[in-house]
């Protein structure tokens, strides 16, 4: 029996103490495919003729050149924003196209008339925009470069008075309504990155929620970047008229390029007297390779305006992906009672960076707000939650409960939180929580000794410690934002 | 019968260079019972974590063959697959895994090892029920976190528990019996014994003689100093009891 070698050791090499976590992380992007597709793209570089071009292409009002023009003009006399925990290369914003669009007819008709690569590319993303998703209850605009490629739903939801579109459509259809709220929550001298959006911005999904009327279904965007040397800039409208209800789902996805790729997004969301907004999104955009080559900037601008009385505005982000992500979607609690929430699950691996969190902005009285930010940090990767909440001198009785975590998953990565409270009047109740802590190995061994592999084990510990966030995602995300967790995490433990 | 479970030979095992198995023999085969005594810091936990694989420990030589497998080559949750569990001293929390997830991707992933399909919801659910009825866990375990919040007793039942899920062929328990009052201890080895078949076999490592009233064993081992010293049946543990451990230390130094 006795037919071995002396020297063993127990410990096969895939979990050695020191590399467990490191090989949780190594997986590749899937989603890093290009689609060869027509496209049409300008040349690179920003000027005024590149903001009159893109205006006209869509055939835009007058009104509309106008703001892209003013935004255009003020955004020259800015210079990127330097404050935040980030370590951003420089940006040669004139080597940059803003404006790539997929060769497709023009709105489409049904899906025979749209490109079959292109179907295929969403469905390939795991979005299928064929009419069997209406089984599934999820209305889909989908927006491949700089243009919102088919929207699915539109009639089912126009019955009860729901408009779904791309913004370019809205800007034609409802030019009123597009004309009274753009930039209204997010103005274009808000800062350098707004104001370039408001200059260029190509597409993106419109959503209005007529009085008293609780959406049916979820409504979600899917962002692609396909074409080489361009930029994102999308730009999102909802708004939720009195009593109305809607939830919203985002998520992108990129393909793997050596270079940077720019996305610079605005949302802008209205709620009015007693209404709610639901907004959760995925950002899965290219993070990078492992050395931390490539990947997409992902600078964005979102912002509610909780106007009405009672109204209710809630965010929920899974970030996982881009190279660098700044990003802070806020809530403006001007409407007596209104509500602000904000669930944040915020995942850097390799050497990715991101500098998030959100402001809750309490200007009436008894506003509440709710900030839970999880931080999952990996590899070299900096992770830092940045959060303001602010009380006014007249907002009474207004309560804010904040808690920050942080997991770290490597000795190499960092984790920053930088909570900003400003208080201006007595009455109101804010707590701070905050907590830091490890995968330890106890626990890593724990679950293999019950049979469940290192990378797995990952997962579940890492979705447990999430797990407040992610059960406030609608169901139809909920399952992919978990595996987006572990496959994000794959190869990072140690 | 002449089948053995589980081979032990000259093994030897520390933890951060330093040795503290000192070459262990021990045959184990199916349906016995093996006790494992003896002093503070002689070895007990470190024997049950090594054979476990708990990467944290060495092996500096030694073979095991556990049912004619290489169990030193195999990765610790091939080991478990292979039918081997440990039920720990001080089970580790997992805080927001809930035990209904954490026993799931445990039963599945030694199902995918077999090659066998996972179970589906209602069978898997229909399982936990029949299990926790083993050791009188209530419902709301299910949905608890792994060991978060538990009391002491909570937690070494929920081993059991586990074992009971997993059913091994061969099942550790480390210190089970620490930290139990009377009525738990009562509830904990009643749940070993009703998984005790012809085919498995159990560890049992202790302290006290106490758990030996209830759990009872073939054989009773006394680890000293890395080595294990001294070979008996249940009397052993007795007279350990009413001696005390001087009498072999002073044998053997």
């Amino acid at each position: 029996m006795k037919d071995m070698t002396t020297d063993k050791t127990t410990k096969p090499e895939k979990n050695d103490s020191k590399n467990v976590i490191d090989n949780v992380t190594g997986n590749e992007y899937k989603y890093g495919f290009t689609t060869d597709i027509d496209t049409d793209i300008i040349p690179r570089g920003l000027n005024e003729d590149v903001v009159r071009f893109i205006s006209a292409k869509k055939g835009e009002p007058e009104w509309l050149l106008e703001f892209r023009l003013k935004a255009f003009r003020h955004w020259l006399t800015l210079t990127p924003p330097e404050w935040a925990h980030l370590d951003i290369p420089e940006i040669d914003f004139q080597a940059i196209s803003y404006y790539a669009a997929p060769k497709v007819k023009e709105n489409p008709k049904s899906l025979d008339e749209v490109d079959p690569e292109l179907l295929d590319t969403f469905s390939k993303l795991g979005i299928s925009l064929d009419e069997q998703k209406k089984l599934t209850g999820v209305a889909v605009d989908a927006v491949m470069d700089s243009v919102s490629v088919k929207t699915t739903h539109r009639d089912k939801l126009a019955e009860l008075g729901v408009i779904f579109c791309s913004i370019s459509e809205a800007v034609k259809d409802y030019p009123e309504l597009v004309q009274k709220y753009l930039g209204k929550v997010v103005p274009y001298t808000d800062n350098f990155y707004a104001a370039l959006n408001s200059a260029v911005f190509s597409d993106g999904s419109f959503v209005y929620i007529p009085k008293g009327v609780r959406c049916p279904m979820e409504l979600s965007t899917y962002f692609r970047i396909n074409a080489a040397g361009t930029g994102q800039f999308e730009r999102t409208l909802i708004v939720a008229d009195d009593d109305a209800y809607v939830s919203y789902l985002e998520g992108c996805t990129a393909p793997m390029r050596d270079e940077n790729q720019l996305h610079a997004a605005i949302v802008e969301i209205i709620v009015e007297d007693r209404a709610e907004v639901k907004y959760s999104t995925v950002q899965n955009w290219y993070a990078g390779d492992k050395q931390g080559r490539g990947g997409v900037y992902n600078f964005v601008t979102k912002r509610g305006l909780c106007r009405g009385d009672h109204s209710k505005l809630s965010w929920t982000q899974v970030e996982t992906g881009s190279a660098i992500t700044w990003k802070y979607p806020s809530c403006v609690l001007s409407g007596e009672g209104a509500v602000g929430e904000f669930y944040s699950v915020a995942v850097t691996n390799n050497y990715q960076q991101a500098d998030t969190g959100t402001k809750m902005i309490h200007l009436g009285s008894n506003t509440r707000s709710t900030i839970v930010s999880k931080g999952i940090s990996a590899g070299h990767s900096q992770n830092s939650y940045r959060g303001l909440v602010k009380v006014a001198p007249k907002a009474n009785g207004c309560r804010n409960y904040t808690q920050c975590d942080s997991l770290l998953l490597s000795s190499t990565c960092g984790a920053h939180t930088f909570p900003y409270i400003d208080v201006l009047n007595d009455t109101a109740v804010v707590e701070h929580e905050a907590t830091t802590s490890k995968i330890s190995e106890d626990q890593i061994f724990y679950c293999n000794q019950r049979g469940i592999p290192t990378e797995e084990a990952v997962g579940l510990i890492v979705n447990g410690y999430a797990k407040e966030v992610m059960n406030k995602l609608p169901m139809e995300f909920a399952v992919e934002a978990q595996k987006l967790l572990q496959i994000t995490l794959e190869g990072s433990v140690g | 019968m002449d089948e053995i479970l589980l081979n032990v030979t000259d093994l030897r095992a520390g933890i951060e260079g330093k040795e503290i198995l000192k070459g262990i023999n021990l045959t184990v085969r199916p349906g016995e019972v093996h006790a494992i005594m003896g002093p503070n810091g002689s070895g007990k936990s470190t024997l049950s974590e090594v054979l476990a694989g708990n990467p944290a420990f060495s092996v500096n030589g030694g073979y095991v063959d556990f049912h004619g497998k290489d169990l030193l080559a195999l990765s610790p949750e091939d080991r478990s697959h292979e039918g081997l569990f440990l039920s720990f001293q001080y089970p580790v929390e997992i805080p927001g895994v809930s035990m209904v997830n954490f026993m799931r991707a445990a039963l599945n992933a030694k199902r995918k090892y077999f090659n066998e399909e996972p179970l589906s919801a209602t069978e898997f659910l229909k399982l936990m029920r029949q299990k926790r009825a083993i050791v009188e866990l209530d419902n709301k375990l299910a949905s608890r976190a792994v060991n978060e919040g538990f009391s002491g007793g909570e937690k070494k039942r929920n081993e059991i528990f586990q074992m009971a899920v997993l059913e091994p062929r061969l099942s550790i328990l480390d210190e089970t019996d620490s930290g139990l009052d009377i009525d738990a201890l009562r509830i904990v080895a009643g749940g070993v014994n009703k998984l005790r078949t012809e085919r498995n076999a159990t560890i049992v490592i202790t302290h006290y003689q106490r758990l030996l009233d209830y759990i009872k064993p073939d054989f009773v081992h006394v680890l000293y100093k890395g080595r294990i010293v001294r070979t008996g049946g249940p009397e052993l543990a007795l007279e350990l009891e009413e001696r005390g451990y001087d009498w072999i230390k002073e044998e053997i130094d």
